[in-house]
């Protein structure tokens, strides 16, 4: 805080009062999970880590949500170039529309997805005569989670497609290139920096995904019962139980913000 | 250096959360409040006979909140404040009794058992547990933490059977919504939950259920805001009338 002792360039500083609310933020932040730690049982801990409750939600969920994100990449990743750069004149309402999830009530959207996918749904109802069902399935899961995570993905990387120069892409089309290859080669390599945070966004929010599954997947040990789901349920009858689940949660969280540091969270990877 | 200040100002912010939390009653002059926290499945019978009780008692109000009955002892451990709390089954009443928040003994006043919810006309002809695990059938049924789970454990062993269920939901009235919205052929589920429904399924009885009895207790609680409404709310729910509310419901009352 002393600028003396510091060589660094003087940054253009701010009102020292910020670091009144600024701490606010952060004690709402970081004293709920402090808090949690207080109702840990350090004598049980090992045990409840490793039951099999405990073992198989985490493995359902770090594979579902791995496969969520690359689902949100691979589809929402074209989707965020198309909502960037199309001109067509529909795009700003499809934009706002991609934002519903974000807005939505999980429930809702596992709702939703339910109504259309369950067996009584318009889609559903067609899959059930195929001998497809969907609800209960752990690929039920996973698209429950890419619903509600991949906005996260869209938005940041066509937030990054905005505010990068689009003359770029145009120079490499004058200079010969065809779309192609200018979107491998232009428009991919500016979209790098802003991946990184958006991946991870979207991960995470796929790891912590709880309503729209519950709703839509329902609840089942091993196959639908991920994490947050299994916090929920064995809340019920054992607290401390659930506390060590939430444990789980808080480290996977920080290991995959850890893993993928915090430059790309800040997205100037 | 910025110190005190924070520490004085996370003060001034606890104290306007706790402002907020205590703020908002909104109690009209003269009327007084009974709170009263239910199982979720006395919801469509605490709703009638607080009713009742309000016609019958002018000027006050009863204020109740269902939820799981392991959710309102953990709210009530962590110093929630209401006048009765009725339990769905007698192991989360003894946790109440456990975390000292009970003001007396606690008083059985209501017993419920299984049934299985199936769609209205029972399409799939079903007529026994054995039937829930005939090839193709979608079932739901409680997790085992949550006390229809626990009794839906027990019909199972006195069947000796395993229900090869496609979920474990939180709670019963989850299980029943799977039922009505046609997203499963059958679950278990409370008597009185298949009553509740009774438009859109029925319940196919089955003789393991009376090994599963549920028990319902009731309690005035220590620290009550309205000790002597809750009293006299707590006499109505075991008398008379909440006999016969309850029996409506399908509840048994001795």
């Amino acid at each position: 805080m002393s600028r003396s002792r510091t060589r660094r360039a003087p940054s253009a500083g701010f009102p020292a009062v910020l670091w009144v609310p600024a701490a606010f933020a952060l004690a709402l932040i970081v004293l709920p999970v402090l808090g949690l730690l207080t109702r840990v049982d350090p004598a049980r801990l090992p045990a409840l880590l490793t039951s099999s409750a405990a073992v198989d939600a985490l493995d359902l969920s770090v594979r579902t949500s791995l496969v969520a994100t690359v689902l949100s990449l691979v589809f929402g990743g074209p989707l965020a170039v198309v909502l960037a750069r199309a001109r067509l004149r529909g795009v700003r309402v499809l934009r706002a529309v991609v934002l519903l999830p974000l807005v939505l009530p999980p429930v809702v959207g596992g709702l939703a997805l339910l109504y259309l996918l369950g067996r009584t749904g318009p889609l559903g109802g067609l899959l059930d005569d195929a001998g497809l069902r969907l609800p209960y399935t752990t690929a039920a899961v996973v698209l429950a989670q890419t619903f509600v995570a991949m906005p996260f993905l869209v938005v940041g990387l066509e937030g990054a497609l905005r505010s990068a120069d689009a003359r770029y892409e145009q120079v490499a089309a004058t200079l010969g290139a065809g779309p192609w290859l200018t979107f491998r080669r232009v428009t991919v390599p500016m979209l790098l920096p802003a991946l990184g945070s958006s991946v991870v966004l979207t991960f995470a929010r796929a790891l912590g995904e709880f309503g729209a599954t519950i709703t839509f997947a329902g609840s089942l040990q091993g196959t639908t019962r991920t994490l947050p789901l299994a916090v929920y349920t064995t809340a019920q009858s054992d607290v401390d139980a659930a506390v060590a689940m939430s444990l789980l949660l808080v480290a996977l969280a920080l290991l995959v913000i850890g893993l993928a540091g915090t430059k790309a969270v800040e997205g100037r990877a | 250096m910025v110190k005190p200040r924070v520490v004085a100002a996370f003060a001034g912010f606890v104290l306007l959360l706790a402002g907020c939390s205590t703020g908002g009653t909104g109690q009209a002059q003269g009327e007084r409040t009974v709170t009263v926290l239910a199982a979720a499945s006395l919801t469509e019978s605490f709703d009638e006979l607080a009713g009742r009780f309000e016609a019958e008692n002018p000027g006050v109000k009863v204020q109740l909140d269902y939820a799981g009955s392991s959710t309102l002892v953990e709210q009530l451990a962590q110093g929630r404040r209401a006048d009765v709390f009725a339990s769905a089954d007698t192991k989360n009443m003894d946790k109440a009794t456990g975390a000292g928040v009970t003001g007396a003994e606690p008083q059985v006043f209501a017993t419920n058992k299984l049934t299985i919810a199936v769609p209205k006309g029972n399409p799939d002809h079903i007529a026994s547990l054995a039937d829930l695990n005939a090839p193709g059938r979608l079932v739901v049924q409680c997790a085992p933490q949550v006390p229809c789970g626990s009794a839906a454990r027990t019909v199972e062993q006195a069947a000796g059977l395993r229900i090869n269920a496609a979920s474990e939901e939180n709670d019963v009235k989850s299980v029943l919504r799977k039922v009505t919205a046609g997203e499963a052929d059958a679950g278990l589920v409370y008597v009185t939950d298949a009553k509740a429904a009774a438009d859109q399924v029925q319940g196919v009885d089955f003789p393991e259920a009376q090994r599963a009895i549920n028990d319902y207790p009731i309690v005035s609680l220590k620290d009550a805001p309205e000790p002597e409404l809750g009293a006299k709310f707590l006499d109505y729910v075991r008398g008379p009338v909440g006999a016969e509310v309850l029996t409506a419901h399908g509840f048994g009352t001795e």
